[in-house]
């Protein structure tokens, strides 16, 4: 049991490393949820493809890359993967949700399905075209590793160990949060996005172009979801067509904990989710005397979205303010 | 006349599905003044204002300043100058009472002017001014008819577009909305008010048309019809 203990700091660096990642995916899902109640399930695999998109631009840079400094080939390829993946999202809104408006919600959704399997048989095909399989190993831009001392703040502590790259990661995924934070609840076009969310009908009396903010809410969604799928890959080095499966599935679990449509609830469910099945994975074995091994870590995670949507469907920050209308 | 037209309807109908709700419906405001579309529940009058600013599907012409806006969608027509404060208000509940304010001005760009703007709508609502950071939804009925139309009169409208705007309200909240929209006029501001309080409506409006299951079928000065034995039976009863 002491171990538990000592073992919190490497449990939090990693649960937070983790949780930052569904955090702004979960981001994704929620905004689109917040704005046409779309559970746009082909956003997993538009984190996927990011995670593709970028490690390609990097491998592709080659020798000219090798030139740059680190951190503005990090930049770069972050915009550059961010607009491609969100105008891929601004895409898939068009062609595979728009047209489908009016139509019952069970339809979209299987049309979300259908364009999640595109897009991993599409990157499968190019990856394998490419590279001869399927499977990725990027190179790493930032190669540094960092000891946090947590065992001389208190004793029973051990060291973490923190990759340059997890800073980073860590560092970018926060920035992005709140810069969309400010986004939706300073700007004009972030109240746009909150109004429609609400009241499209009246929003369109106000001059707004519906149309318009739900393509910007893809596009925000997306080219955040795929920077970090970019991060992802240079975080765990290894990537394949369907790391979007899995990770999407939690990253939704994740909105769902933080209230589906509430973007501050789905950062916070994200980091939550990210930590908690963290721990999971590296006490459950002895917590349960061995019974379930760290495996089960998708399981607890699943649980938690279970026990969510029977307990408190609303979610952990649900909306609150009663509506009058 | 003609250069006082501001927006008119010729033979107008619109249709829900199948389900026809406007039969040739014609109908003229001028500028400057406040014309009301009295009739009772299903008569037609939401689906009129819906029809002007691009809401349902319609044929025939509907006009505003001379230019044919009948196929446009509603954030054109709000750009173009048609404020519509929807029935039942229709205040985002989850945004605060300044950020309402300020989608209603989503269509100017400078900021200076939105302020100028809004200061404007204190004016006419300074309760509106107490309660800028509160939440919309948890405003008084009142309060929200108030800021629904401080809402429209932000993106600075040539028209404004009531649609039952007594719904639900005390007398005494209904008599301070009316003595507004009367002031709201005579500062210059044409307005066309969809009421099935037709008594209160007639009484402050220029002219005004009586609308029955989709077909206009009186239309006249509002004294006149406040006299007329047909409307007197069949809505000041
Ligand atoms: N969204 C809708 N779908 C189908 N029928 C509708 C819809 N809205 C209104 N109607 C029908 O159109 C007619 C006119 O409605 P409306 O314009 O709302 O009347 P009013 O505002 O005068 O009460 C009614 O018969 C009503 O049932
Ligand atoms: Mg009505």
């Amino acid at each position: 049991m002491s171990h538990i203990f000592s073992a919190l700091p490497q449990v939090l660096v990693d649960g937070l490393t983790l949780g930052a990642i569904y955090a702004v995916v979960a981001l994704g899902y929620t905004m689109v949820y917040g704005i046409l109640e779309l559970i746009n399930f082909a956003h997993g695999e538009v984190f996927m493809t990011g995670a593709f998109i970028g490690t390609g631009l990097l491998l592709s840079m080659g020798a000219f890359g090798s030139a740059l400094p680190a951190w503005i080939t990090l930049i770069l390829i972050l915009i550059l993967t961010a607009l491609l993946t969100g105008l891929l999202g601004m895409g898939i809104e068009k062609l595979a949700y728009r047209p489908l408006r009016k139509a019952p919600k069970l339809i979209p959704l299987i049309s979300a399905i259908g364009i999640s399997f595109i897009l991993q048989d599409l990157v499968r095909f190019l990856a394998e075209w490419k590279t001869g399989n399927y499977i990725v190993t990027g190179t790493t831009l930032f190669e540094g590793k960092l000891t946090i001392p947590f065992s001389s703040i208190i004793g029973t502590f051990q060291n973490a160990t923190i990759k340059t790259n997890t800073l980073i990661l860590i560092g970018i995924t926060i920035a992005i949060m709140f810069m969309l934070d400010i986004f939706v609840n300073r700007t004009k076009w972030g109240t746009a996005m909150r109004a429609v969310a609400q009241d499209q009908e009246t929003a369109s009396l106000m001059s707004i172009n519906v149309n318009k903010v739900i393509s910007l809410t893809f596009f925000i969604g997306s080219a955040i979801g795929g920077a970090t799928g970019f991060l992802f890959a240079q975080q765990y080095a290894t990537i394949d067509p369907y790391i979007g499966f899995i990770l999407g599935l939690k990253a939704f679990t994740a909105a769902v904990l933080g209230g589906i449509g509430n973007i501050r609830g789905a950062m916070f469910g994200g980091l939550l989710l990210g930590v908690l099945e963290v721990f999971a994975a590296a006490n459950l074995s002895t917590l349960t005397s061995g019974v379930f091994g760290s495996e089960y870590k998708d399981v607890f995670a699943f649980a938690i979205l279970i026990l969510v949507l029977i307990f408190k469907p609303e979610g952990l920050f649900g909306k609150s303010a009663k509506e009058k209308v | 006349m003609s250069e006082r037209l501001l927006l008119q309807m010729q033979q107008v109908s619109a249709y829900y599905d199948q389900i026809q709700a406007l039969d040739t419906i014609s109908l003229e405001v001028n500028l400057g003044e406040i014309v009301t579309l009295v009739g009772s529940n299903g008569a037609g009058k939401s689906t009129t204002l819906k029809a002007i600013c691009g809401q349902v599907k319609t044929t025939g012409t509907i006009s505003f300043l001379g230019k044919d806006i009948t196929r446009l969608p509603p954030h054109q027509t709000a750009k173009l100058g048609i404020a519509h404060v929807p029935e039942g208000r229709r205040i985002f509940p989850r945004l605060t009472v300044k950020e309402n304010l300020e989608m209603g001005a989503f269509q100017l760009k400078n900021k200076k002017e939105i302020e100028e703007q809004m200061e404007i709508v204190f004016q006419y609502f300074p309760r509106i001014k107490e309660r800028l950071h509160q939440k919309g939804g948890t405003m008084s009925g009142g309060e929200q008819q108030m800021l629904a139309i401080g809402r429209a009169l932000m993106s600075k409208p040539s028209i404004l577009l009531l649609d039952e705007p007594s719904m639900g309200l005390a007398p005494i909240i209904v008599e301070q909305i009316f003595e507004i929209i009367q002031e709201l006029n005579q500062t210059g501001m044409t307005i066309l008010l969809v009421e099935q309080n037709a008594y209160q409506a007639l009484t402050i409006a220029h002219r005004g048309y009586v609308i029955q299951t989709g077909k206009i079928i009186l239309a006249d000065q509002a004294e006149s019809l406040l006299e007329n034995k047909q409307v007197t039976e069949a809505y000041l009863a």
